[in-house]
């Protein structure tokens, strides 16, 4: 297949582009969610990102609520960002270091206003952007201007024979064009950590995951009270065949096809590093997971399931496909593309991974997901250790 | 070709992974290995739904259940060849 070599997208004031055009209303902290969702209710063309945590935290973990924040803002998905919290100080840090990226940013705090004064001073401004982005229309970007994440779930044995594979194909097919990818779940790649360690393009990358996954593996070794078994596989990943972590770490290891990894990121930091494929150090829960990858940049997500996985993202739009053929029937309004073909034989990777290239490119010049036309939005911040 | 019911990813592996809804006991079942597209076949001793594995030889305690070429757990409870392979008689050697 000759790959198309653009989509349509959204340019950015800071040469990014988007595949979505979504103006959100960011609460830094918990108690700020009632004021994000009532503006949102308030402004058509907004979408209030609710979550659960920014008070009292400290250390790496505050930097990683700052960092999961501020890169959700810039994500190129995002159009216009109004950014409320309970206090002013916090509110400012991200909205100044959202603003670097020239789109409009605007920041509130309730202290000594309240709730409803504020959503009145922030629903103006609402208005404002939600009708400013309205009037930004798509344009023909690079193919390079995609920055695919991925990660799986629910997943079972079909999801290594096949849907994963799937995803390989389509980095090895996409890879030498330009893109950025990225794969995380830490967790997940246990039993494969050496193997995927040898992935590394660099001694510096292979050093620096192996260090990363180390020291999440001596933090289970210290909480876990019996072993992991009843969490990893997971009761579905069970049901659907996989033994041990150690099967579902190497079915999970298919998604990154014969792809050599440049560099290790933090959870929800940006790749510094140009073109081609990261690591990045997550969780292996779904939303928590995607949460930290947008907030990295990426604007598009492939997610292969086994069992089926319904998870989505407010503003990264996720891609599911899966091979099982009883998921893809029994839940078809949750899979963008069918690969279940693959274990009949009658469809081979190479032809699955241009099916997906091509279910890619239509989500990314506007065809929703079945994720986005169902609702789902789960925007979860990763907490590192309990508050101050 | 052949109807496969069975997919083994490497030609090390010593399970392979149902790809029919299900396959019955005493099954004549047709096996496809990805990494050579070599075809075989193997008599089912368990009915095994789809995804689940099936042992390709005879297992006794300790031994390694290789897939995708690679060590992915311990036998805990011997095998016979066609028999289902699952959490019952396999266990990580992770945790």
């Amino acid at each position: 297949m000759d790959i198309p070599k653009s989509f349509l997208g959204y340019k950015r004031e800071n040469g990014r582009a988007g595949t979505r055009n979504h103006v959100i209303i960011l609460p830094v902290d918990d108690i700020s969610n009632a004021c994000a969702e009532a503006v949102s209710n308030n402004i058509k063309g907004t979408i209030a990102l609710p979550h659960s945590y920014g008070r009292l935290q400290f250390g790496a973990d505050l930097e990683l609520h700052f960092r999961t924040m501020i890169g959700t803002g810039k994500n190129p998905n995002v159009a216009a960002v109004i950014v409320i919290g309970i206090e002013p100080k916090w509110t400012k840090r991200i909205v100044d270091a959202i603003a670097k990226t020239g789109k409009p940013v605007e920041g509130f705090s309730i202290e000594g206003v309240g709730d409803i004064e504020t959503i009145a001073k922030v629903s103006k401004k609402a208005q404002e952007f939600s009708m400013w982005a309205s009037e930004k229309q798509r344009e023909e970007c690079p193919i390079s201007d995609l920055w695919i994440s991925v990660k799986c779930g629910e997943s079972d044995t079909t999801s290594g024979l096949a849907s994963n594979p799937t995803v390989g194909n389509l980095m090895d097919k996409l890879e030498p064009l330009g893109v950025h990818l990225c794969f995380g779940e830490t967790s997940e790649l246990t039993g494969a950590e050496n193997v995927c360690a040898k992935r590394g393009k660099t001694k510096e990358a292979q050093d620096k995951f192996m260090k990363t996954w180390s020291s999440y593996n001596d933090f289970i070794l210290k909480e876990a009270t019996n072993d992991l078994s009843e969490s990893q596989p997971t009761a579905g990943n069970i049901a659907g065949g996989l033994t041990t972590i150690e099967e579902k770490a190497f079915g999970n290891f298919q998604k990154i096809g014969s792809r050599e990894f440049i560099d290790v990121l933090e959870p929800a930091e940006e790749p510094s590093k140009g073109k081609g494929l990261y690591f990045m150090d997550t969780s292996s829960a779904a939303a928590e997971c995607v949460t930290l990858q947008a907030a990295g940049g990426f604007n598009i997500h492939l997610f292969p399931t086994g069992q089926g996985n319904i998870i989505g993202n407010p503003i990264e739009p996720v891609i599911k496909l899966t091979a099982n053929p009883l998921t893809a029937k029994t839940m078809s309004e949750h899979i963008d593309l069918d690969v279940s073909k693959i274990l009949s034989r009658e469809m081979n990777l190479d032809q699955a991974g241009d099916e997906l290239i091509k279910a890619t490119l239509k989500v990314a010049n506007g065809r929703l997901t079945c994720a986005e036309a169902l609702g789902h939005k789960e925007f979860v911040m990763t907490k590192l250790y309990r508050s101050a | 070709m052949a109807k496969t019911d069975i997919i083994i990813h490497d030609k090390k592996d010593n399970v392979g992974v149902i790809v029919v809804e299900k396959v019955s006991k005493g099954q004549d079942c047709g096996c496809w290995i990805m990494e050579n597209d070599a075809s075989n076949n193997i008599k089912s001793e368990a009915e095994i739904p789809l995804g689940h594995k099936i042992a390709l030889q005879d297992f006794k305690e300790g031994d390694t259940i290789i897939k995708y070429g690679h060590d992915i757990g311990k036998v805990v409870k011997s095998i016979k060849k066609g028999d289902h392979v699952h959490v019952h008689n396999v266990k990580t050697k992770k945790w």
